[in-house]
């Protein structure tokens, strides 16, 4: 049953409203670019010694808790002691010519695409300057503008249990817009996500990455206290990238599932359509 | 159009753009403009680090309960070459390490010489570019006591050192490091690892220590250190066998 205000909505023309900034969208997509180049080229420096360790060292004598290996015929990952099987896709896959790679991540995934880690250090620790000062001062602009005050503080009334489960059902139910003005703007579920991913697992992607440099080590010696060694902050470093896909994963998903032309549209000019409400 | 086709197009679209962009990024890596933006890096990494940081900061020195159970070994094991390999069998009697170029007084150390000189012993890591860490006890002779001892002329702005292992090709292994991580109080040429003369597969009789830095600049077999203007006249200029052929950073801080 329609009510009234709905009606008015579908016969009236779509109402747009201003959703993101200039500072936000220009970062979103210097972000696509740092991110991906980022995550692709750490895959080629990961294969170059595709173990990981917890603690100040770690090397092919010391017991990774994660590895990826090869044998004659297989490929494998190896997480503790349990081994799954990963031949075509980790450890040992094939080529674009059809040769037998015996690397640990093939090259559809990294940069350069043949195994380079010299190249894939240079892409690396470039692109980190993007990723690193493109989020400084989005985060500078976004105190100053108020996006973080506006649109990620959470409020009073979203953080009480009924209202985080009511807004897990709605996700559940593929149901994200909200009537009116309200679509526009971030749930709950959003608010944490973004402020998890901005606040928690880029600063640490940045601080675990520095980690690893000796000359930061020696400038800063608390990063090594701050995560239980180099092999430790190296470990970190990639289980906070795989968090990082994840988060993108759903991110994409999401945008897809709940108008994608809409979501991309106003992630490039700003302007956000407000949905027109179905009766029910 | 139907919703439908859009977003099946859209993933199309998106999955062949990947693809593209993915060779897309192998042609920019060998792009001579794109290259030298992506190089770049490399001086603003040196810039920031010495900018930011403490030029004399001490690389962590960790407790004997820290060392590795074993150390790896990495690039050469056991140099080749008849003249090495009769030095490795006369335990080193006669192996002279030079000091000369842009100095006052050039000299070839003996080992006995520089074992007898002031000492340094430090539990440090050792951190490969490939990414593995290993922490060893390294004693040696601080370079600056050697620099010290054979004077820097003016003009000297980076120590060369020459290596007795041919990496490959032919060509026997070389680094360099500028003046600020030589005269670094860490910066030892090591005749020790845990409290054993250096074994071969580390690079007896001596290797370099330059502890902000990751593995390929700590050289080992070193025979003569040469100082230098410019890194322009050795190899092909870009100051290190691995620099070189294969595109690794100069600064090796990060």
């Amino acid at each position: 049953m329609a009510t009234t205000a709905e009606q008015a909505t579908i016969t009236a023309p779509p109402r747009r409203v201003f959703r993101h900034r200039l500072a936000t969208r220009l970062w979103h997509w210097i972000n696509v670019i740092a991110l991906f180049t980022l995550l692709m080229s750490g895959l080629m420096i990961f294969n170059a010694h595709p173990r990981l360790y917890w603690g100040q060292y770690g090397a092919n004598l010391e017991t990774p808790w994660l590895e990826i290996g090869s044998t004659e015929t297989a490929g494998y990952l190896k997480i503790g002691h349990r081994r799954w099987d990963t031949t075509g896709l980790l450890g040992r896959w094939q080529d674009g010519q059809g040769n037998i790679q015996r690397r640990a991540f093939p090259g559809w995934i990294t940069i350069p695409s043949t195994y380079n880690l010299a190249m894939g250090r240079r892409w690396h620790l470039s692109f980190a300057w993007l990723f690193a000062f493109g989020l400084l001062l989005f985060m500078a602009r976004s105190l100053w503008n108020g996006h973080f005050r506006r649109d990620l503080v959470f409020r009073r009334g979203e953080i009480t249990p009924r209202a985080v489960w009511q807004d897990i059902k709605d996700h559940l139910r593929l149901k994200f817009h909200p009537g009116g003005e309200d679509a526009a703007r971030f749930n709950i579920l959003q608010k944490a996500s973004y402020a998890g991913v901005l606040f928690g697992l880029l600063p640490l992607m940045i601080l675990t990455g520095l980690t690893m440099s000796p000359g930061m080590n020696a400038a800063w010696p608390w990063l090594l206290d701050l995560f239980g060694g180099r092999q430790s902050a190296r470990s970190i470093h990639f289980i906070a990238a795989a968090l990082l896909v994840g988060f993108i994963q759903v991110h994409v998903l999401l945008v897809l599932l709940s108008g994608p032309v809409n979501g991309i549209r106003s992630m490039i000019t700003g302007w956000f359509v407000l949905p027109r409400e179905k009766g029910q | 159009m139907s919703p439908i086709l859009t977003r099946r197009r859209l993933i199309g679209s998106a999955a062949l753009g990947a693809g593209g962009l993915l060779a897309g990024c192998d042609r920019l890596g060998e792009n001579e403009g794109f290259r030298k933006i992506l190089f770049a890096a490399d001086e603003m990494n040196r810039h920031a680090q010495r900018l930011l940081t403490d030029r004399d900061a001490l690389a962590r020195e960790f407790p004997a309960e820290n060392l590795s159970p074993v150390f790896r070994s990495n690039g050469t094991q056991y140099p080749a070459g008849p003249d090495y390999q009769a030095h490795a069998a006369a335990g080193f009697a006669t192996w002279r390490l030079a000091v000369d170029g842009l100095v006052q007084r050039p000299v070839a150390f003996s080992l006995a010489e520089i074992r007898s000189m002031p000492r340094r012993t430090q539990i440090t890591r050792h951190d490969c570019v490939e990414g593995w860490s290993a922490i060893g006890q390294w004693t040696g002779v601080p370079l600056r006591r050697i620099l010290d001892h054979v004077g820097l002329r003016d003009g000297a702005r980076y120590l060369v050192f020459h290596c007795a292992d041919d990496s490959g090709g032919g060509v026997t292994y070389y680094e360099s490091i500028d003046l600020i991580d030589a005269f670094h109080p860490q910066t030892i040429l090591a005749w020790a690892l845990n409290n054993a003369a250096l074994p071969i597969r580390n690079g007896a009789p001596l290797r370099l220590r330059v502890e902000r830095h990751l593995g390929y600049k700590h050289a080992k077999y070193v025979r003569r250190i040469e100082a230098v203007a410019s890194l322009s006249g050795i190899g092909a200029g870009k100051g290190g066998f691995w620099e070189d052929r294969a595109g690794y950073e100069w600064y090796a801080g990060i």
